[in-house]
């Protein structure tokens, strides 16, 4: 066994296991944190496929600013009494697991029926498409218009931001 | 390719490893004599009467709505400032049209006093 394949099963296996803890445990916050280690194994996961920009995203975004905004709605909601949150088997959660296995039946039969990605159009090019460099030079040249036009909606975002909280304060 | 990652592994595993280390140490090493009173919240404060759980201020909530946003724009800088040789004046234009559309943002956060707390 490769390393990488070692280093895909640890990250995996930390990642899903992870994952249900983030949904099973009763302190919101003890989940939240749980999350943070998910993120933080996906950005592993990433950066085994030679997707380092994506990896460090990853970190940047979800486990730095998501993170953050996550564990403030759970202060803001002020669960208290989680125990409250428990309840017994109702017809709602009979028809989601019913529908969660459909999705997970319709994901397996995709993947089994797409072929293998990994060779390809990408072939060998797959590993310096990834990183930072690479995705610098395309952005600021051939995305540039895409790149200018983020801006406007990141400054969209903040004055809806400011309108949305302001109005509330004042 | 993937053992160009080793020297960043190791220095996480050090991280880690050590802020562990010095955690437990303090546990094992450091003397114990535990009472009543000592473990209490605050020993020689007030007595705690509620839950710490309280509802928060939307306050901290915009401060982190704006925090995410300027962190997005990080996002941006960080590959601008990977490939700045090789984009030369033109990079330096477009990374300045970029901040100046987000310094409107920034101006406006201002100007409403956002970033006043009270």
């Amino acid at each position: 066994m490769t390393i990488e394949s070692i280093l895909f099963y640890v990250l995996s296996a930390g990642a899903v296991g992870s994952a249900l803890f983030v949904v099973s445990r009763r302190n919101p916050v003890v989940a939240a944190l749980w999350l943070i280690f998910n993120f933080f194994c996906l950005a592993g996961l990433y950066l085994s496929l030679h997707a380092q920009f994506i990896a460090v995203i990853q970190i940047i975004v979800y486990a730095g600013a998501i993170m953050v905004l996550f564990l403030f709605v759970i202060m803001l909601l002020n669960l208290g009494d989680e125990r409250r949150l428990v309840e017994g088997v109702t017809p709602r959660k009979v028809v989601g697991g019913i529908l969660s296995i459909a999705v997970l039946v319709e994901l397996w039969y995709v993947f089994l029926g797409t072929p293998s990605i990994q060779h390809a159009a990408l072939g060998n090019r797959a590993t310096e498409i990834g990183t930072v460099e690479h995705i610098g030079a395309q952005l600021f040249t051939k995305f540039l218009l895409p790149f200018e036009v983020t801006s406007l909606l990141l400054t969209a975002a903040i004055v809806g931001a400011i309108v949305l909280a302001k109005r509330k304060l004042d | 390719m993937i053992e160009s990652y080793i020297p960043i592994f190791i220095m996480i595993v050090g991280a880690m490893g050590f802020a562990v280390v010095m955690g437990k140490m303090n546990e094992f090493v450091g003397p114990k004599r535990p009472s009543e009173e000592k473990l209490s919240t605050y020993e020689s404060g007030m007595e705690p009467v509620r839950s710490a759980r309280e509802r928060f201020s939307v306050k901290f909530y915009m401060v982190a709505m704006l925090f995410i946003v300027f962190d997005i724009e990080v996002v941006f800088l960080y590959p601008w400032a990977v490939s700045y040789k090789l984009l030369g004046t033109p990079g330096f234009i477009t990374m300045f049209v970029f901040i100046a559309v987000l310094l409107v943002g920034y101006f406006y956060v201002w100007r409403k006093g956002a970033l006043e707390w009270d």
